[in-house]
C-alpha cells in the first residue's frame, strides 16, 4: 500500500492518502453481476515519537484511497510520525516520517 | 467481620456497574486493544448506530462545525472536515445518516488541535453528523449534503 504523508510542525497538521480499493461490499461487478466483496481499512493509527495520538476505526463508507488529515498540539520539527493501517482482509501498511 | 463483607459488596457492585456501562457502550475498553466495533458499524439505523457508540445523549453544539460541500456531484468522494473549539477532545465519530450503515469512522484522540478531515461515501442526499466527546461530555452537529450521483453502489 502506498501511503504518501505530509507532516508540518508549524501548525501540527498530519495529512496522508492511502492507496486502497475500499470496497463496501454493496457494489456489483458490472460484468458478472456479483457483489464485489467488502475490502476496506478498518484500523488506522498515528503515533508521534511512539505515543498514539489517533486510534481510528473505519467502515467501507470511507472513500476509495482514504484521505485523512488532522491537527495535534505541541508538534516540533524532527518529531517522528508513524501511521499504520490494517484492512479487513489482514493486509497492513505503514509509513514513518519526520515533522518539518 | 462486617467491613470485609462491605468491601466485597462494594467491589462486586462497582464491577457490575462497569460491565453494564461497557455493554451499553458508555465506556470503551482500551481502544488500542479493542477489535473493530462490528456492532456499531453494522447498525443499519442511525439511532442504533448512535446507541452502539454510546452517543444517544449528545447535545447539539455550535462549537462543533461539520464542513462539507453543499452539493456533492460524486457521492463516492465527499470531503468532511470536523472543526471544534472544544478543549480536551477525546473522540470523534462521523456518521452519514442515510447510508445503509450510517457509522463511517470513529477516532480516539490525544493532544487533538481542533481539525480532522476524512473523505466519505454518501448513497444519497443526507445529513453528515459528527459526535465529539470532550471533557467527558458528548456534543453533536450535522450538515446536509445534496448528492447528485450516489456512492454506495447497488
Amino acid at each position: 500500500m502506498a501511503i504518501p504523508i505530509k507532516v508540518r510542525a508549524g501548525n501540527g497538521e498530519i495529512k496522508a492518502l492511502i492507496s486502497h480499493p475500499t470496497e463496501n461490499g454493496l457494489r456489483k461487478d458490472a460484468k458478472s453481476g456479483q457483489f464485489i466483496p467488502a475490502h476496506f481499512i478498518n484500523s488506522v493509527m498515528v503515533a508521534i515519537n511512539g505515543k498514539t495520538v489517533l486510534d481510528g476505526q473505519w467502515s467501507g463508507g470511507v472513500s476509495k484511497d482514504p484521505f485523512i488529515a488532522f491537527r495535534v498540539k505541541g508538534m516540533k520539527a524532527g518529531d517522528r510520525v508513524n501511521l499504520s493501517v490494517k484492512d479487513n482482509m489482514g493486509d497492513t501498511g505503514s509509513v514513518e516520517t519526520s515533522a518539518s | 467481620m462486617n467491613s470485609a463483607r462491605r468491601l466485597l459488596l462494594k467491589a462486586a457492585g462497582s464491577a457490575g456497574l462497569l460491565t453494564s456501562a461497557v455493554a451499553a457502550g458508555l465506556l470503551k475498553p482500551g481502544r488500542a486493544l479493542a477489535d473493530w466495533d462490528s456492532a456499531a458499524f453494522s447498525a443499519t439505523r442511525l439511532t442504533d448506530a448512535l446507541a452502539a457508540i454510546g452517543a444517544s445523549g449528545a447535545t447539539t453544539s455550535l462549537d462543533v462545525v461539520v464542513k462539507t460541500p453543499d452539493i456533492a456531484e460524486n457521492g463516492a468522494v465527499v470531503p468532511v472536515e470536523i472543526v471544534t473549539t472544544l478543549p480536551n477532545v477525546e473522540s470523534i465519530a462521523i456518521l452519514a445518516e442515510k447510508n445503509p450503515t450510517p457509522l463511517i469512522a470513529q477516532y480516539t484522540l490525544t493532544d487533538f488541535d481542533g481539525m480532522l478531515t476524512t473523505r466519505i461515501k454518501l448513497r444519497e442526499t443526507s445529513k453528515v453528523r459528527a459526535i465529539v466527546r470532550a471533557g467527558g461530555k458528548l456534543y453533536t452537529s450535522a450538515k446536509e449534503v445534496k448528492v447528485t450521483i450516489g456512492g454506495c453502489g447497488g
